[in-house]
């Protein structure tokens, strides 16, 4: 659905961008993630062509980025804002129609969020009357008032409370179900790491990974494995052609053991020579966090 | 361009629906028209609290020959100095005048008492005295003073002007004004809406909508819209500001005439032979002033007008909003702002001192034909008469003027907007000048 081909965005004495390229399937949620100054929001603000890159091209639906795309895109910048000292109701008929709504339209379409999202006595009020949490919401229905098909959150959960961001998250699923993109861009990867199907990671302007969170993870498993077990003084004798040990403690509060599998080996042999000598009460494969395979990445091009 | 006519109707809606934007038409010219009531009738009023005064006129000169006035009484006293001095504060004099008995050669005149006089009291008296020395004199002279008097006249001089349609009526007071009124409205308009342009890009920079408002709209049409927007608040403002003061100005008109009216028949019936006289020259004075402001083009005035104050709050209020979308807050404005307000207060200061005074001379010339300087400058020339050649090559500019500040602003604008918590230099902006899109 969104392409986007080399991308160059160059600042006075930095480059934003470097021949970045991410392809993003229609309807999936797609996870933008990298550090703080990584150059996440430059692509994003691309995208909704808010700066023009120096080189590269998107292209969205087949066309190239042109401004009839503006009524496509949803976007909720990190930088929150509304204006203080407008009534609610008014302001999102205005932010829906600037992006192309009819005012009617606005109005229906206003109306059922506002019902949806429990805010319906909020139209008269002003946004400096509301709490923080309420701002929230009102940002949130903002910019998905107008229908996009593509909806991009810059750290979408900075800032809210745990109750909104379960309901936000709730919502922004639902939205996905029913056909729209999603793209989160976030420094903190474990946020969205269950979220989304797909992720590209960037670093000091680069693309350094992208793909499907499952593949990504899957190539960087390595067979190693946990396990908790019952029972005194594990022997580890002959355990060398199976296993590699990582960790291992035995304390009054459980025993445990990290290993790493040799080659040829499955979890079945491990267990097989564990078994009798000692009670396993739960064993789980060491996956990979997106961090862990960030920072492993990052490390890895140094 | 639908687009931006939502973001001028906002801007638009959201200050007249304000509190504020009703107490200001409303209040404003009420404040004005009652300050000015308020000095008139302080200056008609003057100081009526009677006055006496004692005269010890040893010369013998003046004696009997000061005339009472309005609030001031003169009394003759034939005391010693001393004496008179003592009784002062006793009598029901409050100032002794004390001649000296060489008057002429012994200049010392004192006027003693125990508070101090104003000075238009002891101007009164001195005016008197010389008249009443002069008269001696021409007398001791051999000149009859009555044929004098005779001969004084009050002077007016009716200024013509030769044009086209032949000799028109040029009334240089009524000029001024005009003019003095248009400069001050659109020099007073321009700082204030100017600034307001600048106050509503720094309150969305600040609040941070900007970023979802230009993920919607150019950053152009934004700016664009907004100065729009609040231009039309400040033409709404004016029309009201003329519809309440025609209104105003109606009822108090007939107000005055009919109270003046009034007491002209009761002061004909009291035959006081004084205010008789004074009846018929009010009532010329009021027949030339509405002879004068007859004379004044209203059609021509008011729609120059509304030119030069749009393409005067084009060019500022683009300048304006290029400012504030290079700063984070209001208090950082201050460098700025300075370069951008000096134009438009040295043309007021140089317009009400010197164009006034010289409206054909070269300064007032060039002031009217830049484009920064022209609003007020030519403002304050166009009650004098302007060639049209000269308004024409003034409006070109101005309106080319318009359009390159625009596009500086628009540059400076799309970069400055995205910019936080950055103190931002010339150098910088000089620099977001010239960045690509």
């Amino acid at each position: 659905m969104l392409s986007i081909r080399n991308i160059v965005k160059q600042y006075a004495n930095h480059r934003a961008l470097d021949h970045v390229s991410i392809e993003i399937e229609k309807g999936c949620i797609f996870g933008l993630l990298g550090p703080n100054g990584a150059g996440k929001t430059s692509l994003i603000r691309i995208i909704n062509q808010i700066t023009a890159p120096d080189e590269g091209e998107i292209w969205l639906n087949g066309e190239k980025l042109n401004p009839s795309h503006i009524s496509k895109i949803g976007y909720l910048p990190e930088e929150r804002g509304l204006y203080k000292k407008m009534e609610i109701g008014e302001q999102m008929l205005y932010l829906a129609q600037l992006k192309g709504m009819s005012r009617a339209e606005a109005i229906k379409r206003s109306r059922y969020w506002f019902e949806k999202m429990g805010m319906e006595s909020w139209w008269k009020k002003k946004v400096e009357d509301l709490s923080k949490g309420m701002q929230q919401k009102v940002q949130f229905v903002a910019t998905i008032v107008h229908n996009p098909e593509l909806i991009i959150l810059d750290e979408p959960f900075s800032g809210f409370d745990p109750v909104n961001v379960e309901i936000i998250t709730q919502e922004i699923l639902e939205l996905n179900r029913q056909g729209a993109t999603i793209i989160f861009s976030t420094h903190r990867m474990e946020s969205v790491e269950q979220l989304c199907d797909n992720i590209a990671l960037i670093n000091k302007s680069h693309k350094i990974l992208d793909g499907r969170v499952r593949d990504i993870k899957n190539s960087y498993r390595n067979n190693t494995y946990h396990i908790e077990y019952n029972g005194q003084s594990l022997n580890l004798e002959g355990s060398d052609s199976i296993f590699e040990v990582l960790h291992q403690s035995e304390q009054e509060e459980g025993n445990e053991i990290t290993l790493k599998l040799k080659e040829l080996k499955n979890s079945n042999d491990a267990l097989a020579y564990l078994l009798p000598r000692v009670h396993v009460m739960q064993m789980t494969e060491v996956v990979p966090s997106i961090h862990d395979i960030f920072i492993q990445q990052v490390t890895n091009l140094n | 361009m639908n687009k931006i006519l939502l973001i001028i109707k906002r801007e638009y809606f959201s200050r007249v629906r304000k509190k504020s934007f009703l107490l200001m038409t409303f209040l404003v010219p009420g404040l004005i028209i009652g300050m000015y009531a308020l000095i008139f009738f302080l200056l008609a009023k003057g100081d009526d609290k009677q006055k006496n005064i004692e005269v010890l006129d040893q010369s013998g000169i003046f004696a009997g020959k000061l005339q009472n006035k309005k609030n001031i009484f003169f009394q003759y006293a034939n005391d010693s100095y001393e004496g008179a001095k003592k009784e002062l504060p006793k009598s029901t004099a409050d100032f002794l005048l004390y001649i000296p008995k060489d008057y002429p050669a012994n200049q010392n005149i004192e006027i003693i008492s125990e508070k101090k006089p104003g000075i238009s009291l002891i101007g009164d008296i001195e005016t008197q005295m010389e008249t009443v020395l002069q008269n001696k004199r021409l007398v001791e002279a051999g000149i009859d003073t009555s044929i004098l008097n005779q001969a004084k006249d009050r002077v007016n001089i009716s200024a013509k002007q030769l044009t086209q349609e032949g000799e028109k009526d040029a009334s240089i007071g009524a000029t001024f004004v005009i003019g003095f009124i248009c400069a001050f409205l659109i020099y007073i308009s321009l700082l204030i809406y100017g600034t307001q342009v600048m106050r509503g890009v720094i309150e969305e920079k600040t609040n941070r909508i900007i970023e979802v408002i230009i993920s919607s709209v150019k950053p152009f049409q934004l700016m664009l819209g907004k100065i729009i927007g609040i231009g039309m608040v400040g033409l709404t403002q004016f029309l009201l500001w003329i519809v309440l003061s025609l209104g105003l100005s109606t009822i108090a008109g007939n107000v005055f005439l009919k109270t003046d009216m009034a007491k002209n028949q009761i002061e004909q019936v009291q035959h006081t032979k004084d205010k008789q006289v004074k009846s018929p020259d009010k009532a010329q004075l009021f027949a030339e002033i509405s002879k004068a402001a007859g004379t004044v083009d209203y059609v021509y005035v008011l729609g120059t007008f509304l030119f030069y104050f749009l393409g005067g709050y084009l060019i500022y209020s683009a300048l304006f909003a290029a400012v504030g979308s290079a700063v984070d807050n209001e208090t950082e404005t201050q460098q700025f702002m300075l370069p951008i307000t000096l134009p438009l207060i040295f043309s007021f200061i140089i317009g009400m001192n010197f164009i006034v005074n010289n409206p054909d001379s070269p300064i007032s010339f060039w002031l009217s034909i830049i484009p920064l300087t022209s609003p007020v400058a030519m403002m304050i020339r166009i009650p004098y008469g302007v060639p049209t050649w000269e308004l024409i090559l003034s409006m070109t500019l101005l309106v080319g003027g318009f359009l390159f500040t625009t596009w500086v602003a628009s540059r400076i604008y799309r970069v400055g907007i995205l910019m936080y918590g950055k103190k931002t230099s010339y150098k910088e902006l000089a620099k977001w000048l010239m960045y690509k899109e």
